[in-house]
């Protein structure tokens, strides 16, 4: 298997074994880290929109390999201003670069900027599409907590409509033979589309409103927030939010191993009182960005088979 | 002129694209581009039909259309036939079937689709051919048969 030269766009283009392939190379790297990996390597961050955490972690990945970062955070101080476009930027930052990592608020981008150019393009971020480098270390922190991730039984809580880290995560662990359990408000449920793709691939999953008639047959629960952009009527938003808010309560309603992840930043969706339980892995899963990102810019790069 | 019959005249080499319908006959003009075309071309509409009732007919002169050029029609026009004529006589006839990838005939949906933001060719994976499910290759965007909108 070679990942040489290849684009991560979308979760949808890895198969189970090229997943396997990278949350095994993280695993290595995060055991045995080599600070020279990376050297006289080039990381194009082009971010056209903000983003803390997805870009440090990158950069961060990038150099504590001996790689260097040139980029962008903020658009309103480039070209792009001027009138530039995608196009044009990514073909730019082609030539100064080995490898280049994108987040664009309009969806489909990443996919466009991979065609424009011949260096590799990771997608760090399309709008409400794809995010594949968070999908992968949400799978890397489960696989670390749960040690496989084959036959689990997983349940998202939140806005699964919208959520792009819940639909980029359902795909993925389509792999894996997951019992799903989507726990949402109706207005809020997974659309159709997924469901269908789970059908057709025989995935067991079940839809329920109420969190504690599921809650004790998790082995993982994935919160997500839910926006308060998404209710036209405000009212509906706060019918909606306290349902949907997990505390101590839910200690009597869970096996002992459950392990609950959140893709952050989080608003009041997780009291922090759960923080220091060992049911959560949240901050460690920020953490397992790190691993992640570096072994996928370790393959592409050619500096690991 | 009463009592005569006017038809569609015979080509001698070309394309005859048959039984489709005619709600979708400009359509399918409009996708093969034959309005820039210098071929020869004779169409008609609301023509009779043992099968459909009513159907529209396309004739192309002196051109062969491929198979993939003639599946791009399948997303309008499914039932259409295709015949290709040489030296009057039908070399080839065949049902046009919907193909794996269709290219810039169909908008996405989605709004802040990249092909909509900065005018960039669609190109759709077909997911179910029953259900005419396709996939946006950029923003993988789901869409329905009924949301459908021609570029």
């Amino acid at each position: 298997m070679s990942f040489e030269k290849h684009d991560i766009i979308s979760i949808r283009d890895l198969s189970k074994n090229e997943i396997l392939h990278i949350l095994d190379t993280a695993k290595k790297i995060e055991d045995n880290p080599d600070s020279r990996l990376l050297e006289n390597k080039m990381m194009a961050s082009l971010f056209f929109e903000p983003s803390t955490r997805t870009r440090l972690s990158f950069e961060s990945a990038m150099r504590r390999l001996g790689g260097e970062v040139i980029g962008f955070a903020d658009p309103d101080a480039t070209s792009l201003k001027k009138g530039e476009t995608l196009w044009d930027t990514v073909k730019m930052a082609e030539n100064y670069s080995d490898i280049i990592v994108i987040r664009n608020p309009v969806e489909g981008s990443a996919r466009l900027a991979a065609e424009a150019v011949d260096v590799p393009v990771i997608n760090a971020g399309d709008g409400a599409n794809q995010h594949p480098t968070q999908t992968l270390l949400d799978l890397y922190t489960i696989l670390k907590e749960k040690g496989t991730l084959e036959n689990l039984n997983v349940g998202f809580l939140g806005d699964l409509n919208y959520g792009r880290t819940v639909h980029s995560l359902v795909v993925a662990l389509s792999h894996f033979n997951t019992n799903m359990f989507f726990i949402s408000p109706k207005a809020l449920k997974i659309p159709d589309s997924y469901l269908d793709e789970l059908k057709q691939k025989g995935i067991q999953y079940h839809e329920e409103e109420d969190l504690f008639k599921v809650s004790r047959e998790l082995d993982v629960l994935y919160v997500t927030r839910i926006q308060k952009e998404r209710f036209p009527d405000p009212l509906e938003y706060r019918k909606y939010v306290g349902v949907y808010i997990i505390d101590r309560k839910l200690l009597d309603h869970i096996k002992p191993e459950l392990r609950i992840l959140h893709p952050l930043p989080r608003v009041d969706e997780i009291h922090p009182e759960l923080d220091d339980t060992e049911h959560a892995v949240y901050f460690d899963q920020a953490k397992n960005g790190i691993p992640v990102r570096q072994a996928i810019l370790a393959l592409i790069l050619g500096r690991i088979k | 002129m009463k009592g005569k019959t006017f038809k569609i005249s015979a080509i001698k080499n070309g394309t005859v694209i048959d039984h489709v319908s005619t709600d979708h006959i400009f359509k399918v003009m409009d996708i093969l581009k034959l309005n820039e075309s210098n071929d020869v071309v004779t169409m008609g509409t609301n023509l009779e039909s043992k099968k459909m009732g009513k159907k529209g007919l396309i004739k192309i002169g002196g051109r062969y259309l491929t198979k993939q050029e003639a599946d791009m029609i399948a997303i309008i026009a499914t039932g259409a036939n295709i015949s290709i004529i040489k030296d009057y006589g039908v070399e080839n006839k065949f049902r046009v079937e919907i193909p794996d990838i269709i290219e810039n005939i169909v908008k996405c949906v989605n709004t802040n689709c990249v092909t909509n933001a900065y005018n960039v060719p669609t190109r759709f994976h077909v997911i179910n051919r029953k259900t005419l499910k396709i996939r946006c290759h950029y923003c993988e965007r789901m869409t329905d048969m009924s949301e459908i909108e021609m570029v």
